[in-house]
């Protein structure tokens, strides 16, 4: 009976220490995926960073000027005045040609017809 | 085990033959048998006792060695909290504009530097290095490089182009370390405004970013904040609108053969500082070092004239006077004053623009034809004091709030004696030199109806509130007279169709630096708000010894020169701020007045 106690004490002994080896390997493998994950996410943030102030530098105002004044012949493009605003009655809307055809039109005349409404 | 019997029968025998005592034998075995347990026992406890002392000692080993290690190796921290994001986060935090548009942000670059004990051919390194960066010089490096050094820096900053070309040579004893550099995307816009980033502390493996000039420095420390998380700093500049300024900004100063100039825009309810223009400007990302030597530190293009430029504003402070006249309920609009000449204070004549006599007029008048003596003697009937009040609840005699390192440096100058003299003389802009950051705050004051607020260069969630300087009703009038200087008075070239520009012009002859007046270097200035009826935004332009060619002679008053190009600013950056032109209402204060 008591050996039976020491061998079972032993071989617990030994499954916690199995089980506290394989934490640890676990714990320090996760800890270098987190890293490896943040230096990923540094390098894809300084990417983003560089493409961000790329962005800006093209979008600089002298640039877009400059880009203007090259294609004025194709874009006409000037410098917003006063007299450019307009009110919505003077928008002519796109003349309407070609005529809609209800082919198969629903009947709604008739009191109640709701739920007919396509 | 056989045990050894206590009364051998052979012995006991043998012994009772001889006719000895058989005990005699039992008790030798059973001694025999004693001793030999005792060893037993003995064994047994010195084989436990060692076993004992072989754990302690070796649980002591295993501390001390423990103890050892820890003493002497360098203290970490755990790395099992490398959740936080922190570490990730840039050294510093990008400016935006008030719609997010990037103004300054970070970088990634690359330092070159030198070990020459570990380089292989000094000759052919510095031939090659010279080849890549033309402003090396060879001779140099290779005195560097054969000398006793260990280490030098040869560039700060290389692009990435230049690394590769670096790294082709292929010399072990060149390396390069990480950088992280400030970049402003748009160049000489609103240079000023971010000022400049250098390098503080460096090491191979990194360098401190610091700002050395405007919001850069001023915000220094939150910029440089990890808890901020990478938040970007918020400026109140719309981009477009500075871009705007500056381009039509630097035209006028062309045509108007300007020395410099300077641009204000401020909202009126929020104090928000939409653009803000010095010229001449800097780029930021090559900021020029300041100047060492000479006696005018505005000529150097570091000047920030809407700041750091006090000059006497001339005129534009008229419609300080007149307002508080108004607002202490001496006059009104309509009064009639007299503004007839001559006039003395003490020895010191009062003259009036070309030596012009207006005789007794309204007020309105005064403003409109820009009387020194109307205004002079409404200031003497304000007196010294309360105009001292006005003009410091206006922010007139400390330097402005904004959030500009530079800002601190616009001290503004008042005479020490504050006497009738003055008094007169500041009631037109004369003898009290402020920055143009400061009109456009007293105008700013004038435009929300009376309160004053605080000019500020950070994006503000709501207006500000205030304290007031003056009532409703003298704020409205003042306006109405601002409005009549454009529609009938000296800055009719302001007119901008839809806006409803109302402004007032101020011409004032420079100082020169050891005393005295240029006769003929002014500074014109053109203080604007619009639309007149319900301003939004306050500008003010101010041009340093224009000059034009007009109608045959030679006109610098700021009437010919920093009103048109004021009014060409706001034709071109009102439709970019949002407004509408709009149909002049019909001014409502004369039914106001009719009621009193």
């Amino acid at each position: 009976m008591k050996t039976l106690l020491y061998m079972m004490t032993s071989l617990v002994v030994l499954g916690l220490a199995f089980w506290a080896y394989r934490e640890n390997y676990t714990t320090q493998q996760v800890l270098k995926d987190t890293r490896s994950l943040h230096r990923q996410i540094a390098t894809e943030q300084a990417r983003i960073a560089v493409l961000r102030a790329e962005w800006a530098y093209l979008n600089r105002p002298d640039r877009l000027q400059e880009l203007a004044d090259l294609n004025f012949d194709r874009l006409s493009l000037l410098p917003l005045r006063p007299e450019q605003f307009g009110r919505v009655d003077e928008v002519s809307y796109p003349p309407t040609d070609d005529v809609i055809e209800f082919t198969n039109g629903v009947e709604v005349s008739s009191f109640g017809a709701e739920g007919q409404l396509p | 085990m056989i045990r050894k019997p206590l009364r051998p029968l052979a012995q006991i025998i043998t012994a009772r033959e001889k006719g000895e005592n058989p005990d005699v034998i039992e008790r030798e075995n059973l001694a025999e048998r004693h001793a030999e347990m005792q060893t037993k026992a003995r064994q047994r406890a010195e084989g436990r006792l060692l076993v004992l002392c072989m754990f302690f000692l070796m649980a002591f080993t295993a501390i001390g060695v423990r103890m050892g290690g820890l003493a002497t190796s360098d203290p970490v921290e755990p790395i099992a909290s490398t959740a936080s994001g922190s570490t990730i986060a840039m050294q510093r935090a990008d400016i935006v504009d008030r719609n997010g548009r990037i103004l300054a942000t970070n970088l990634e670059t690359h330092s070159l530097y030198a070990q020459p004990p570990q380089m292989v051919d000094p000759q052919h390194v510095a031939t090659q290095l010279v080849e890549i960066f033309p402003d090396l010089d060879r001779d140099e490096l290779l005195e560097d490089f054969t000398g006793k050094r260990k280490f030098l820096w040869i560039k700060r900053k290389i692009s990435p182009e230049q690394k590769q070309a670096v790294h082709d040579i292929g010399d072990p004893g060149l390396l390069f370390g990480p950088r992280e550099m400030r970049l402003y995307p748009n160049g000489s816009v609103a240079a000023h405004v971010l000022g400049g980033a250098g390098f503080g502390k460096e090491g191979v493996s990194a360098a401190e970013v610091i700002g050395v000039a405007g919001v850069e420095k001023e915000f220094d420390g939150y910029l440089r904040d990890p808890a901020n998380g990478g938040r970007p700093l918020e400026l109140s500049l719309d981009l477009t609108v500075q871009a705007a300024s500056e381009q039509v900004l630097m035209g006028g100063m062309r045509l108007m053969n300007a020395k410099g100039a300077t641009s204000v825009l401020m909202d009126v309810h929020t104090g928000e500082v939409i653009s803000v223009v010095s010229l001449p400007d800097f780029d930021p990302n090559d900021r020029p070092r300041p100047p060492t030597s000479g006696f005018d530190p505005s000529v150097s293009p570091l000047f920030n004239r809407a700041v750091q430029g006090v000059y006497e504003l001339g005129s534009t402070f008229k419609i300080f006077t007149t307002a508080q006249a108004i607002d202490l309920g001496l006059v009104n609009a309509q009064t009639i004053v007299d503004a007839s000449g001559p006039m003395r204070i003490g020895r010191f004549p009062i003259g009036e623009f070309n030596n012009k006599n207006f005789g007794k007029i309204s007020v309105t008048d005064v403003i409109i034809n820009s009387s020194n003596r109307g205004t002079g003697r409404l200031a003497l009937q304000i007196g010294p004091q309360r105009q001292q009040e006005f003009l410091d609840a206006l922010g007139m005699f400390d330097p402005t709030p904004i959030e500009i390192v530079e800002a601190d440096g616009g001290q503004p100058l008042k005479p020490r004696k504050w006497g009738e003299l003055s008094t007169v003389t500041i009631s037109y802009g004369h003898g009290l030199s402020t920055s143009p950051m400061h009109l456009a705050a007293g105008y700013a004051a004038i435009a929300n109806g009376g309160r004053y607020i605080r000019p500020t260069i950070l994006r503000q969630a709501a207006p500000q509130t205030g304290t007031r300087v003056m009532s409703e009703q003298a704020a409205a009038e003042s306006r109405e007279m601002l409005r009549k200087v454009v529609t009938s008075g000296t800055a009719s070239f302001g007119e901008v169709p839809g806006y409803q520009v109302g402004g007032k012009t101020g011409t004032a002859d420079k100082p020169k630096p050891r005393g005295g007046y240029y006769e003929s270097k002014v500074i014109a200035t053109f203080a604007a708000m619009f639309p007149a009826h319900d301003p939004k935004y306050v500008l003010v332009v101010t041009l340093d010894e224009p000059s034009v060619i007009a109608h045959g002679e030679e006109r610098r008053s700021a009437g010919w020169t920093a009103v048109p190009v004021a009014g060409e600013m706001i034709g071109r950056i009102a439709p970019l701020l949002g407004l509408r032109p709009q149909v002049e209402p019909d001014w409502l204060s004369d039914i106001t007045l009719t009621s009193n």
